[in-house]
């Protein structure tokens, strides 16, 4: 465990101490910001309205801002997620540290977790930024703070899935540029999958969009934490993180 | 320390490490000699437990890589041939992370850090981003993370390379310095610097071993039967023939070699039989003939002559580049 944190560490360092971090919080702090704007703003406009009419529509925050902004956040993360764990394996290949990491007495799933902790702490950095966002709708709102809770978890889960995913592009090449594309594309592919559901409801489609990442955000967003979508998160990170685990030693064969 | 016995690596198109077999004593400086491509840096990283052998049984500190790598690991410190170094980090946090990863108790990390830091002469650039540093300091601070975890066995795959003059002496100067409480392993394709820094050598060419022994005894082996190379001038009395007709009835002499003449001045080599120093002989015969004798060495050969005949491009002097280049890259 101390070899992971130790791990861990440096890759925190190695993100803050170069421009990434600070590029994807920018990009991550102004488009966050745009939506909060944007879907704040036409919900009050929507209220104001309600009230003028003289009926008054129901009107939740819960529903109609914060569940809304997280299906947005989570196609963002599709976006940023490849940008974080490119780096990961591709930059020691590069620039030959793995031997380091690989003829240290250190575990092959140490190296792994570690590097993954630290990818998704930096993802969780970026949620922070969300959750500075949401401060305001505590200030001026009074929304349900629990369906906030549960969409963060289900934000950060579907972003350590990808992350798993990313991270094993990351020891297939040194070139991060080719571990960024493949992850995007990756990324991509599990978000579009359930856009079959337009095409009826066979038991292909069900399968299809079971695999689809953005579906499972929907409940928690919605404040559920469903057994079905825990399930999915979590067997997809151990098939990611077992994935790179047996890259990473296959590359020693290989090399 | 470190047993290897017929050790493999094959690639699928080539043979990296062809079942070679060593030891190495604890407290030794070993060369491991070879021409580039000659299957070094992969032997090294076998050690290491970077790749595993196709072939073969390697044991480290008592530990095989194969079986028990995690414990090798903790006894080995290895400095690659590109030092492995984040550049985005400064020395001392550098260094702190390998002292951590090398499983330095936490209380000892900040102490071994200072020392090996002091040690290795690179405690003024401490602050310093590792991108930012000099080549020299790079190796330097590669040094030190080879051995901040005081290790029993150190590996250093050509840790002059790339270096100015200087540097390669204070590098050189600091590996002997190591010498004693670790063993060490230093591959080179540098043959001054074995005679400068190590007591054993190794020599690999195309992936096989071709010999393994002290330096002196490598040098003295191929020095039997050494030559003797005389010059002499006959200043216009005698020619070639008759010359090496004389030096040939000298008794212990089995054969004289025409090496070029001069106007007047002939060089000769001469190998005298096995056991038997004939230049007292030669030159007496010389004198008695009225000749001048202007030179007379024995030519014991350097340690350069025994590897480029070891590895099998001939000895003679011109000191052509083994062929062993196109064998392929040790990757």
């Amino acid at each position: 465990m101390r070899n992971v944190w130790t791990i861990c560490r440096r890759e925190l360092y190695a993100y803050f101490v170069s421009p990434i971090a600070w590029v994807l919080l920018t990009i991550f702090a102004v488009l966050s910001g745009v939506f909060t704007y944007i879907i704040s703003a036409s919900f009050v406009r929507a209220s104001l309205e309600s009230q003028m009419s003289g009926q008054s529509f129901p009107m939740n925050v819960n529903e109609q801002v914060i569940a809304p902004l997280f299906s947005n956040i989570a196609v963002v993360g599709l976006f940023l997620i490849p940008l974080i764990s490119m780096r990961l394996f591709a930059e020691e290949k590069r620039q030959g540290t793995i031997e380091l990491l690989v003829t240290s007495p250190v575990h092959d799933l140490e190296i792994v977790l570690g590097k993954w902790m630290a990818a998704v702490l930096m993802y969780a950095a970026l949620l922070a930024v969300l959750a500075l966002d949401y401060s305001f709708l505590f200030i001026y709102g009074n929304p349900d703070w629990k369906p906030v809770a549960t969409g963060f978890l289900g934000a950060i889960l579907q972003g350590a899935c990808l992350l798993a995913f990313g991270t094993f592009i990351s020891t297939l090449t040194r070139n991060q540029i080719v571990a960024g594309a493949i992850g995007f594309a990756l990324a991509l592919v599990l978000w579009i999958l359930n856009w079959t559901t337009s095409f009826g409801n066979s038991d292909t489609v069900q399968v299809l969009n079971y695999l689809s990442i953005v579906s499972h955000m929907d409940s928690f967003s919605r404040g559920v934490i469903d057994t079905k979508d825990l399930i999915y998160y979590v067997s997809m990170i151990f098939l990611g993180l077992f994935l790179t685990a047996r890259s990473l030693e296959s590359m020693r064969w290989k090399a | 320390m470190i047993q290897v016995q017929g050790l493999s690596k094959r690639y699928a198109r080539h043979v990296a490490v062809n079942n070679i077999s060593f030891s190495v004593e604890k407290g030794d400086i070993v060369g491991f000699l070879g021409p580039n491509g000659a299957g070094k840096t992969t032997t090294m990283r076998i050690l290491t437990c970077f790749m595993p052998p196709t072939e073969g049984k390697a044991t480290v500190a008592g530990y095989d890589v194969f079986e028990k790598p995690h414990e090798v690991k903790k006894h080995i410190g290895y400095l690659p041939e590109a030092p492995p170094l984040y550049p985005e980090m400064s020395v001392e946090d550098y260094l702190t992370f390998v002292a951590r990863l090398k499983n330095v108790p936490v209380a000892d990390v900040k102490s071994r850090t200072e020392q090996v830091m002091e040690r290795c002469a690179c405690a003024d650039v401490r602050n310093r981003l590792i991108s930012k540093l000099s080549k020299g300091y790079r190796q330097r601070v590669g040094l030190a993370q080879a051995i901040i975890h005081n290790p029993d066995v150190l590996i250093l795959d050509e840790p002059t390379s790339g270096l100015d003059p200087k540097q390669i002496n204070e590098t050189r100067e600091l590996i002997k310095s190591l010498a004693g409480e670790h063993t060490i392993i230093l591959s080179t394709h540098i043959l001054p610097e074995v005679e400068a820094v190590c007591q054993k050598v190794i020599i690999i060419n195309k992936g096989r071993l071709v010999a393994t022994d002290s330096v002196e005894n490598l040098k003295t082996r191929a020095g039997v039967g050494s030559a003797i190379q005389v010059q002499i001038d006959t200043a216009g009395e005698a020619e070639a023939f008759i010359v090496r007709q004389r030096l040939e009835q000298v008794a212990g002499v089995s054969k004289v070699l025409d090496r070029g003449a001069s106007g007047s001045r002939f060089v000769f080599e001469i190998e005298s039989l096995e056991g038997r120093n004939a230049r007292a002989d030669i030159a007496r015969a010389v004198v008695h003939a009225g000749w001048n004798l202007l030179e007379l060495k024995s030519s014991t050969l350097t340690l350069e002559e025994v590897f480029l005949e070891l590895t099998g491009s001939h000895t003679p002097p011109p000191p052509v580049a083994t062929p062993a280049a196109a064998t392929g890259v040790a990757q």
